[in-house]
């Protein structure tokens, strides 16, 4: 009975230890960013290149299919109330408010966090991250910072196309393939689309290419230095980042609305 | 506290001396597991050092130790009479760039291709011309041999050519001291013969100290000045290679010779081998 | 250097590519014709019901945009809807006798507030008041008026 108790403070303890080493650790990443941006730029277009541009066929394609089965959807549904000419105002609030985020932020932590998390983990079981303090080069300056900055510039633009590919599937599925007038469309869409959806889906890219890069190089950074270890880091990147993403998800719409 | 006064007064005094690192009574040890206490030795100026000992006993712990990526619980590190665990951020930098570190592996940054490897600390450090960098490295690539191996991807070098451009990187800002973690380990017998060669030149040459970690008894004898035996986290016997092989103690004796039993058990610890065959530690 | 240039190009052209998007994205999909002038002046007028309208809601007439609610409050003086509204001073010869109505757009669309001209010789100007309305419909009291209506017939 006593070791249990004791179990569940050790556990308690561990966690809000990790939780401030959490804090302390995106403390140092922004105190190292606004340096490494203007001096040493060229490290930070190299990650752009890497987490965003290699990114895009998967994005583009993913959105593509996401956008068509909303007009699928939307307009299999909308069907029931004769409000077809609605599709378009439905993919787009969709797609911008929500979708478009948060699968980007999903996708990106597939493709990119997991690329980050097992990069930085193999820089570290292999020395490299030590022989760069060796050579007096701070690791985190050097290797964590352009790779936060690569991931948090490239998210919203990732978004932004995810969500224009979205929006033309919808538009070859509903327009093209389902006879939606196109005036409607586009119409029924701008007239039900504020800026401040525009704006929410922006800020909301924003917060999870924060949370997405800096899980991915947190877990990269603090990977057991072992082939199993940095398989496992991997794993934990995509998990906490989805389910870090969805809750952030909630409180950004809660609060927004 | 007046122990510690008195260490430092030492370390003022000693830096004059040809002791370039004093390490003094260290005490490290992780979670419950001590691995260094009541630790002595001296790295003299200019000379070849060699760390040895059987594996798990810390030998990389400690140079981990000397280059302050960890810090002792007790006891003092110092190096041209300074107490590293005194230094700040910034002085430890500095101090860090006076170190060339040859880790096991190489550590060459793989986004990298050779050249660049070579030309990173020059980049981060200093602000010379992309032509003098050029220089620079192609002289010290040329001196390890792979002046020819420039464009090449670190993954496409092979285990004796990794070392050897994690060697010349080592080298590229002069360093005064520098460090070998197992640099033979895992290498055919030539390129051993190419490191060793490459280790005694370096050293008398450049009038570098260098300090090498490794468990390979033969290649040692013939580069170190000096070996430490390492074991129990103490130091069980130094002296140039020739006095360890003449050592009568039993240790020395069974490590520099590859005995399989002795003070170093074959067996690890274990309960009595005929009871458990025969169950009886079931209860 | 090669590798670096390619690098380059790709992050180039992918950056370009996320900013079309954005921009496609801000000036496409967002309403067209939305009300922004520099230069306005507000009105007020009091609704016993104003229905779901909102601020920012669009002021119409004849079906063109010419202003947008700033703020709905409630009055407890006249225990009545405050709506106040601004409109471009381009269109500064509304009569002051107009009539404001609270509209939808479409069958379940968002409500905005629709102007009808009157006769009048003056004109609005800021802070006036429009004193003919006409609430929200809202749908339960037109149902319940079309039950008791038709309740009558018998």
């Amino acid at each position: 009975m006593k070791s249990a108790v004791r179990d569940i403070y050790n556990n308690v303890f561990e966690f809000v230890r990790t939780f401030g080493a959490f804090q302390l650790f995106f403390l140092r990443l922004i105190r190292h960013s606004p340096r490494m941006l203007m001096r040493r730029p060229g490290l930070v277009i190299k990650q752009i290149y890497n987490t965003g541009a290699l990114s895009l066929v998967i994005i583009m394609v993913c959105g593509f299919f996401v956008g068509g089965v909303l007009g699928l959807q939307g307009f299999a549904n909308l069907a029931r109330f004769n409000a077809e000419d609605s599709v378009g105002a439905v993919v787009a609030l969709a797609l911008l408010k929500e979708l478009g985020p948060v699968i980007t932020a999903l996708l990106f932590a597939g493709r990119a966090g997991t690329a980050l998390s097992s990069e930085i983990g193999l820089m570290k079981a292999t020395d490299q991250l030590s022989a760069m303090e060796m050579m007096a080069v701070n690791p985190v300056r050097r290797v964590l910072v352009p790779r936060f900055l690569g991931g948090v510039i490239a998210m919203p633009m990732l978004v932004a196309i995810f969500t224009c590919v979205g929006l033309f599937g919808a538009h070859v599925v509903s327009v093209d393939l389902l006879n939606v007038d196109v005036g409607a469309f586009w119409q029924q869409m701008q007239l039900s689309v504020d800026m401040d959806d525009v704006q929410e889906g922006i800020f909301k890219s924003i917060v999870f290419g924060i949370v997405a890069s800096l899980m991915a190089v947190w877990e990269g950074y603090n990977a057991i230095p072992t082939a199993e270890g940095v398989g496992r880091a991997t794993t934990r990147t995509v998990v906490i980042t989805a389910i870090a993403v969805l809750i952030f998800d909630f409180m950004i719409t809660a609060i927004m609305l | 506290m007046h122990c510690l006064n008195g260490f430092l007064l030492f370390c003022i005094v000693s830096s004059e001396s040809e002791n370039l690192i004093e390490i003094r009574d260290l005490m490290y040890s992780r979670g419950a597991r001590v691995i260094f206490k009541d630790l002595n030795l001296t790295i003299k100026r200019g000379e070849i050092t060699a760390l040895m000992g059987p594996s798990g006993t810390g030998k990389t712990t400690l140079l981990r130790l000397i280059t302050r990526q960890l810090i002792p619980q007790q006891g003092f590190i110092c190096i041209n009479g300074v107490d590293i665990s005194t230094l700040n951020q910034r002085e430890l930098y500095e101090l860090r760039q006076r170190f060339g570190m040859l880790f096991q592996n190489g550590a060459l940054l793989t986004d990298l291709n050779v050249f660049e490897n070579v030309a990173f600390p020059l980049r981060e450090h200093t602000k010379l011309t992309n032509r003098l960098i050029r220089h620079v490295v192609l002289t010290k690539l040329h001196a390890v041999g792979l002046r020819g191996a420039a464009d090449m991807m670190p993954a496409e070098l092979s285990g004796g050519m990794a070392r050897r451009v994690a060697l010349a990187r080592a080298m590229v800002m002069d360093p005064e001291i520098l460090i070998y973690d197992e640099p033979f380990v895992g290498l055919d017998p030539i390129s051993m013969g190419v490191i060793v060669r490459l280790v005694r030149r370096m050293n008398d040459a450049l009038g570098i100290t260098s300090i090498v970690v490794s468990h390979d008894v033969a290649e040692v004898s013939t580069v170190a000045d000096r070996s430490y035996l390492i074991s129990d986290g103490k130091v069980a016997a130094s002296g140039s290679p020739d006095e360890l092989h003449a050592a009568n103690s039993e240790l020395v004796r069974q490590f520099m010779h590859g005995m399989a039993d002795g003070p170093v058990a074959f067996h690890f610890e274990a309960p009595n081998y005929a009871e458990q065959l025969l169950g009886r530690d079931s209860e | 250097m090669q590798q670096t240039r390619s690098v380059e190009i790709g992050t180039g052209l992918f950056v370009l590519l996320g900013m079309s998007a954005l921009f496609f994205l801000t000036t496409q999909t967002t309403g067209g014709d939305r009300f922004s002038a520099d230069d306005t002046y507000e009105v007020e007028a009091y609704f016993e019901n104003v229905g779901s309208l909102k601020a920012r809601a669009p002021v119409a007439m004849s079906g063109v945009t010419i202003g947008r609610v700033t703020s709905v409050t409630f009055d407890a003086e006249r225990l009545q809807a405050k709506v106040t509204f601004e409109i471009d001073s381009q269109y500064g010869t509304i009569p002051d006798d107009s009539d404001a109505s609270i509209l939808t757009s479409g069958l379940l669309g968002s409500q905005y507030i629709g102007l009808q001209a009157g006769g009048s010789e003056d004109s609005l100007e800021d802070g006036s008041e429009i004193f003919f309305v006409q609430d929200a419909i809202v749908l339960e009291n037109l149902i319940g008026k079309f039950l008791v209506s038709s309740g009558g017939d018998e």
